[in-house]
This record gives structure tokens, sequence and C-alpha cells, in this order.
């Protein structure tokens, strides 16, 4: 075998690594788009921007010296307060009127805090630091860092919490019962509203949490929500959207897809990988890899 | 070219691009997210025609050529795309058409043969004021007389209900296709008209933000409705820009208050302001 | 539907506001500004105006022909750029005008400033295509042509070595342009590029593991970089995490305080050609430095210097005019001779691009320190 050769299985192999630390980040961030669409089928478009402004709170709690434990609780709290007001104060009102506004107003959010924290935090990128201190660990021709370990170690404990909370606890039983059918929960006695809140505040803590352990990476911006937000979208709909462990294998899936392309081809195609890959599946099994297919009745 | 004169071009254009838009998501109901990759093909493939393969011909006859050449490129985008997405349903048809807008952005980025992120200049000036509102009358005066007749109804009835439109006859997947494609080449006409009157062009006039600011267009006009179209592009171009000059402050706040502007508009009139119907000189006898 | 009155009314107080604006006296001097103060490129859009405003106050206290400034926010978008531009050469009047930042917005809106035949001076776009526009058209800073000439002679003058690397970031037309310029200089001069393969990387990129091994393997004793300065530090993080010791070399893309923040201690031993050094012992620099961070609280930064000047060199022209029609203010500004700038002394050549030193800054711990004046 030709050393070129080997070096790319190598490079192929780092290049998985990476995409599961990656994918990682993308799954905890479609965690949010699918428990909201299951909740209440709303495409949530300003879910990338819950996770700007936790990330934003976090570095501004940093500068304030919190403790990095402490800054990762104040984003995800931030991002959760914020998405339970704008569910209360505009999604709400909205939910009656049809999925068409419901969509262009989760637009219209999106739009307005993108340019609303320019004006607030300014247009300049904000660095964080990785949350514990990063260990790179060379093992011959790839490198493992123990931050993508802990990154990955912490989506799984996420997903095992999310399975242990709608399967084993009041409120996810709840939970699923409003995904499955609004009107017979709130006939049951379940207060709809006070769930729906709660699926919210709980989705973007999550995606306040991944832009924390992942900020580091990228630069914390006004507008870094939109393309991360797409992609985790994307993710999400792989994966089956509405479904919770769907969530996390279309977020591995689109993070090992862009890291293969990146490395492989040009890292400039990046982005256009996940779009491929959605449309690939939206042809092959819309419903997603874990859906149901649902047929409409007449 | 002088200040409103830029500004009129520019309504003119996004009235024949919310007229586009209209075709598929108002009339036929289809919800599409990636418009602006159509007029983003449309303009860069005329202007690779004007640029580097223009035939020596009076600018006029050019013109129509590249105009011609828009339509076609994005049609054929619309006809890629469609084919294999009209399959799926609402919120899944926006996301993959949104991914398809994106994915024609990118390319464009990429392709070095038309100025990649540097852009694409020295487009020729062939285009002005009379060719812009032309095709906008033109492809007005189409969409009026398609909602009128048998064709067009049987699209709207797709919007209104697939399921039942299909029982009365009507083949579901043609006339998608057919409102897809042809939705496609008019906003291809809007591209090549804007190539030839911005006489620049750049990736980032195409991507997903564009695609939405064509989208609150239509509903602000009201999807189904041509003059709801006009409308909407007319005052979406105009009051951005005179928002300008409202003094220091709420200039530097013009790009927050569209959006509040455009969630207001949808808890408070989600139709748009002409709803379905077009505008009417007849006296209605009120109950 | 009726149409009630409210939208009659809107319509009404909306043309009026257009009208008594155009109806405002066109005595007064005007000089624009366009320049992104929101969207992707704020960054640099707001530092530009900055240091365009600190002139602004300066020229206001010395006397001379006064002007007004009227600063219009492209929002980082083309569209934007032109409308803007034709407000304000049709509606404001102005006779004068100071340009966007980035190489394609200034692309956008150069020809109609050009056919309009208003004098244009960009403070940073180093796009060679800039003032090819025409003679309209000119620039405050140094060309790309001229900032990968210094560091390919930097390279093999001053630090010897001839075996190299080059990064670019292919979404970047700043970052190609660069390469191509380093490249075809260093080539010239008997260098040799380490590896046949082209390396690139995109804008928003996080992870260079990949690329950083393909370098390891190469063996270069330096790598060139013309980037911006968010994905070099990340670039120079990995790479020294991976064991790459060599120096890194770049352009005025990495001028900022954050490439610091992100890279940490990595970044010491790097060189970059910039437009001025802030610790620059000149009095000119000095003063510049001072009044910049009494106002802003701030050091400045190559963007803020190049506003600066952009503005001091156009106000030069405007007092030196025969009169205030901008064929004048045009004339007195192709001619601009060794004008004392923040950013070195400005001499335009025939094609309107300055003539004048890059100064190359090494990178120490916290911040860039001067290390060489490069002369054209």
């Amino acid at each position: 075998m030709s050393q070129n050769f080997i070096y790319f299985l190598w490079d192929c192999l780092q290049y998985f690594i990476n995409g599961i630390a990656q994918g990682s980040l993308y799954a905890m961030v479609a965690l949010g788009y699918t428990m909201v669409y299951g909740i209440i089928r709303l495409v949530n478009f300003a879910h990338g921007e819950f996770l700007m402004i936790g990330a934003m709170c976090g570095f501004y709690a940093l500068r304030a010296n919190l403790p990095m434990p402490a800054a990762i609780l104040v984003a995800m709290l931030s991002s959760g307060l914020i998405a339970i007001i704008v569910e209360r104060v505009v999604y709400r009102p909205i939910r009656k009127s049809g999925r068409i506004p419901a969509l262009i107003t989760a637009i219209g959010t999106s739009l307005f805090f993108q340019y609303f924290g320019q004006l607030v935090f300014g247009a300049d990128p904000k660095t964080i630091p990785p949350f514990i201190e990063e260990k790179i660990f060379n093992l011959g021709e790839i490198n493992v860092s123990n931050v993508q370990i802990a990154i990955f170690c912490i989506t799984l404990f996420v997903l095992l919490f999310l399975f242990w909370l709608t399967h084993y606890t009041k409120v996810g039983k709840a939970m699923r019962a409003v995904s499955y059918n609004l009107p017979a929960a709130e006939l049951m006695g379940i207060n709809t509203n006070k769930i729906i809140s709660f699926t919210f505040f709980l989705g973007a803590a999550l995606a306040g949490l991944g832009g924390m352990l992942m900020g580091y990476t990228m630069s914390v911006e006004p507008m870094m929500g939109m393309n991360l937000g797409t992609k985790a979208f994307v993710a999400a709909v792989v994966g089956g959207i509405g479904i919770i462990p769907g969530a996390a294998l279309g977020g591995f899936i689109i993070g090992i897809a862009e890291n293969l392309v990146a490395g492989l081809y040009k890292s400039s195609l990046r982005d256009a990988v996940s779009f491929f890959i959605l449309i690939l599946i939206l042809l092959v099994k819309p419903s997603g890899i874990l859906g149901k297919n649902m047929k409409e009745k007449v | 070219m002088g200040y409103y004169h830029g500004i009129l071009l520019l309504v003119g254009i996004f009235i024949t691009l919310t007229l586009s838009l209209n075709l598929i998501n108002g009339f036929c109901g289809q919800f599409s997210l990636g418009h602006a990759g159509f007029w983003g093909a449309g303009a860069y493939a005329s202007a690779v025609y004007s640029v580097f393969y223009a035939f020596p011909l009076p600018a006029p006859i050019n013109m129509l050529i590249a105009i011609a050449v828009g339509f076609i490129a994005a049609a054929i985008c619309g006809l890629i795309i469609g084919v294999p997405c009209l399959r799926l349903r609402g919120d899944y048809l926006a996301i993959a058409t949104l991914g398809f807008g994106e994915i024609v952005r990118i390319s464009i980025m990429n392709t070095e043969m038309v100025g990649g992120p540097r852009g694409f200049i020295n487009i020729p000036h062939w285009a002005n004021i009379w060719w812009v509102y032309g095709v906008a009358f033109v492809i007005a005066l189409f969409m009026f007389n398609l909602k009128r007749s048998a064709f067009g109804r049987a699209i709207i009835s797709i919007r209104e209900d697939e399921i039942a439109a299909e029982n009365m006859g009507v083949n579901l997947f043609n006339s998608k296709l057919f409102s897809f494609t042809i939705g496609a080449g008019i906003a291809g006409m809007a591209g090549a008209l804007f190539a030839h009157t911005q006489q620049f062009l750049h990736p980032s006039n195409f991507n997903f933000m564009w695609s939405v600011i064509i989208l609150v267009m239509v509903i602000l006009g009201g999807q189904g409705s041509v003059t709801g179209s006009i409308i909407g592009a007319v005052i979406l171009t105009i009051v951005p820009e005179a928002l300008r000059y409202a003094g220091g402050t709420v200039a530097e706040w013009r790009m927050t208050i569209f959006p509040v502007l455009l969630i207001i508009l949808m808890m408070a009139k989600p139709e748009g302001l002409f709803g379905a119907h077009e505008i009417s000189f007849r006296k209605r006898s009120e109950g | 539907m009726k149409l009630k009155g409210l939208p009659h009314k809107f319509l009404a107080c909306l043309l009026t506001l257009i009208i008594s604006n155009s109806l405002y006296s066109a005595e007064t001097l005007k000089v624009g500004v366009v320049s992104p103060i929101t969207g992707a490129t704020a960054t640099f859009g707001q530092e530009n105006v900055n240091g365009i405003k600190l002139a602004y106050e300066k020229i206001k206290k010395a006397g001379g022909k006064k002007f007004d400034l009227i600063i219009e926010d492209d929002k980082s978008d083309a569209i934007e750029s032109t409308t803007a531009t034709r407000k304000l050469i049709n509606i404001d009047k102005i006779s004068a005008m100071i340009g966007e930042p980035t190489s394609s917005l200034a692309l956008a809106s150069a020809p109609i400033v050009q056919e309009a035949k208003i004098p244009f001076i960009t403070p940073t776009a180093t796009n060679a295509k800039v003032t090819q526009v025409g003679d309209y058209i000119s620039r405050a800073c140094f060309t790309d042509d001229f900032q990968g000439v210094v560091m390919a002679k930097f390279a093999i003058n001053t630090l010897k070595k001839k075996k190299g690397l080059v990064l670019i970031e292919n979404t970047s037309d700043y970052s190609k342009g660069l390469a191509k310029s380093f490249t075809d200089e260093f080539l010239k001069m008997g260098g040799k590029m380490a590896s046949t393969e082209e390396l690139t990387y995109a804008a928003k990129d996080t992870d260079f593991q990949s690329l950083m091994r393909k370098v390891k393997r190469a063996n270069p004793d330096f790598i060139f970089v013309p980037g911006y300065y968010v994905e070099v530090g990340l670039i120079i993080k990995q790479a020294r995490a991976l064991g790459i010791n060599v120096p890194f070399l770049g352009g005025d893309g990495w001028d900022s305080p954050k490439l610091f923040e992100i890279a940490g201690p990595a970044v010491k031993g790097s060189y970059i050609s910039n437009h001025f050094a802030p610790d620059d012992k000149d009095p000119v620099v000095q003063n510049f430095v001072k009044d910049y961070k009494k106002v802003y609280g701030v050091n400045p930064g190559g963007f803020a210097a190049l506003g600066y000047d952009a503005l001091g060199i156009m106000n030069a022209a405007i007092q030196k005019a025969k009169s205030t029609k901008p064929a004048d203010i045009n004339a007195a500004l192709v001619a601009t001779k060794d004008y004392p700038g923040v950013t070195g002394k400005i001499t335009f050549d025939a094609n309107r691009n300055p003539k004048k030193a890059a100064v190359v800054l090494e990178a120490k711990e916290t911040g860039f320190v001067f290390h060489t004046k490069v002369n054209p």
C-alpha cells in the first residue's frame, strides 16, 4: 500500500473523529428544533438566534469573571428565558393563524434578533475559550482533543437524560401526548401551554449549552445563529423531524459528511453538503431516517 | 443614473420577482424558500451570455436574448428542483427549496469564471426603465389572465385543497411543475434585467435573506393577488429606503424595524393587504 | 377591499420627507461616506468610520474650506451600496466620496461615482480592479499586488527562507489576489513551494487539523496565510498544537487585537505586512493613536488609520482645489504628493494608487510591534 493511501485512510479517520465532535454540536441544536416541531409543528427559524443570545450572555458572564460552569449556566438560562418570552409574546398568538404565518413570524423573529444583536452586542466577533483546558492527544497520524471527547460524552448524556425525561416522567409523557394530539391532550387535562413553554425552554437551553461548549471553535457574533441553525435544522429533518434520537443521528451524519467533504475536497463546499444530504433524504425518505410516514387523510 | 431612477428600477424588478414567486406560492400554494436562487441563476446566466458570448447585434435584440437566456436558465433550475421535490408537502418543500437556493448561491461563489466572491463586473448596460416596466407589465397581464383561465383556476384549486383538486381531475404533478418552472423562469427574467441595470452581480445578492424579502413582498400583498404582489413589491422596496431619512437613530434601527413590521403584519393581517383578491372598482352592495 | 385614508396619508408623508430633503440647500460643500456599519462586514465599516469621524473633528477645528460629512450605511450589501451612493450623489449632491472598505462593495459603487464624475477614495479596498474603474477612483491603501511583493521580499531577503507554503481562503477574493501576488514574486526571486497541491480553506472554517497535517508533511520553512484574523488565529493555534514551529507570514487581514485573543501565545514570531504600526515613533502616528484612544478607548487598527487618512487626503485636495467643483477637487486629488498620512507619506501614481511604504510588523505576546519599513 502506498504511503499516500495510508495517509488518506488516517485522514478519513481524523475527519470522522472531527465529524463526531462537530456533529455533537449540531445534534444539541437540532434537538431544540425537533422538540419544538414535534410539539407544535413549527419550524422555529429563530432557534439559531436563541443559541446566539445564550452564547453572548455566556461571553459576558465570562468577562465578568464568572467561572466557566457558571457561565454555561447563565448561557443556558438566558437562551431558555428568551425562548419562553418569544413563545409567549410572538408564537402563541400566531398559532391559530396557520402554518405559513407562523413560519414567517419565526423568520421575522430570527432577523430581528440578528440585527438587534448587531446594534446591542456590536458586530465584532467575540471569542470564548474552550470549556475545559484543551489537551490534544497525538496518536500518530491523528489527533483527538479532550474537548472533543467531552462534548461527545455530554451529548450522549443529554440524550439519555431526554430519553428518561420523555419516557419516565410525567412532564415527558405530557410532552409526548401534546405532540401526538394537542386537542386530545388538552381534553385530558394537560396544561398544553405550560408544556409548550417548557419544551421551548428545554430546547433553547440545550442550544445555549452547545454554543458554550463549541463556542471556542467559532466566532461568537450576532449572525452566528443563521448558519448553525440552518444546518441543525437540516440535521433534524434528516434524522426525522419531531423524533429526538433522530435529531442526534442527523447531527452526527451531517457533522461527519461535512468534515469528509471539507477535508477530502474543498472546504468552501462545506455548507453545500448539508443541503445535498437534505435533498437526498427528502427524495428517498422525506420523513427522515427514523421517521414514520404519516399519510394525509381526506 | 439618478437616485430615484435607481429606486424605480429596483421597484420594477421586484414587481416581476414578486409576481413570479406569487405564481408558485400564491397561486399554486407551494411554499418555496429558495426563490433568490432562481433570480441569481437567471442573472448570472444572462450576464455570462452578455459578457462572454454576445452576438454582434444591436443592444435591444441582445437584451431580448439575454432575457431569454435568463428565463431558460432559471426555468431549467426550476425543473431540476421541481421534479424531485414537488412530491413533498408544505414544510418539507420549503426546506428543500431553501437548500437548493443555497446550493445555487454556493456554486456561483465557487465559480471563478463569474468572479466568485469578487463579484461579476462590467455587465453591459442594456436594460433601462422601459425594459424593466415593460416586462413587469407583460408578466402582470399574463398573471391576470392566467388567474381567470381554466388552467389558472386548476392551479389555484391545488392551493385550496390538493386532494379535492386531484379528485376533480387536475393533474397535480404537471400543474405544480408548470407553476414552479414558469415561476422560476420569470424570476430569471427579472435576474437578467437586474444584471443589465446594476451592471454588477455578487453572490450575496442571492442569499436566503433575499428569498425571505421576496417572500414577504408576496405575503404582504396577499398570496394569489396580482395587485397585491405589485403593491407589496412597491412598499417593501420604498419603505426601507425611506426609513433612511427618518433621522439618525431610526435609520440605524432600520434593519430591526423591518422584521418587527413583518411580525406585526402576521399578527394583525396574515392574509396580506389584498388577500387573494384584486383591486376592484365595482361598488359592492353592503348588506 | 376598500382603501382607507391611511395609505394615502402615509404616502403623502413619505413624499414630503423626500422632497424636503432634496430642497435642502446645496450651498454647503458635502462629502459623502458609504460604509458597512451593519451586516457581515460591519467590523471593517465601523472601524473605517471611526477613523473618518476622528479626522473630521480635527478638520472642523482647522481653518479653510468647510464641508459637511454625510455617512450612509450600506449594510454590507451591494444593492444598498449602489442605492446609498446614488442618494448621496443625486439627493445630497456630494462633491466627493469616501468609499467602502471592501473591494467587492467598492466595485459596486465605483462605476456610479465614476459616471457622475465625483472624486472617490476608498480607504482600504486593496483589489487592483477598483482604481481601474476610472480616473475619479483612488485609494488610500496600497494594493494587494504590492503587499504580496513586500512579504515575498521579506521572506527571502530578511528571513532567508526559500521553501514556503501558501494557505488560501478561497471564499475571499482578497486572499486569492494576495496569495497570487506573493507566489508570483516569491517564485520569481527563486523561492520554491513546498507542495504542489493548492491548499485552501473557507471563511468560517474552524477546524484545520487535516490542512495542518498536509502542511506538516510538506515540511516548509515558513507558511504564508493571506487571510483574515479569525481563521488565521485558529490556524496558527492548531498548527502549533500539532508541532509546526516555523514562522507564519501574513497580510493586513490579520490586523486585529482579536487575533491575539484567538491564537494566544502561538502567534508570537509571525510577521505581517500592514498599513501602519501603532508604536511607530513618528509623531504623526503617535498623535493619531493618542487622539483615537482618547475618543474610542482602544488602540486604532489599520482600518481606522486608513479611514483617517482617506478623509485627510480628500480634505487636503478640497483645500488645494481651484474651486468647489468636483472636477477641480479630483484634479487636486490625483495630484496628491507627499501627503503626511498616519499610514505613511502618500503620493498617487498614474493609476491613483498610493506609492507608499508598507510596514512589516512582528507579532509579540500581546500585539504587533514595528519591525521594518519597506519602501516601494
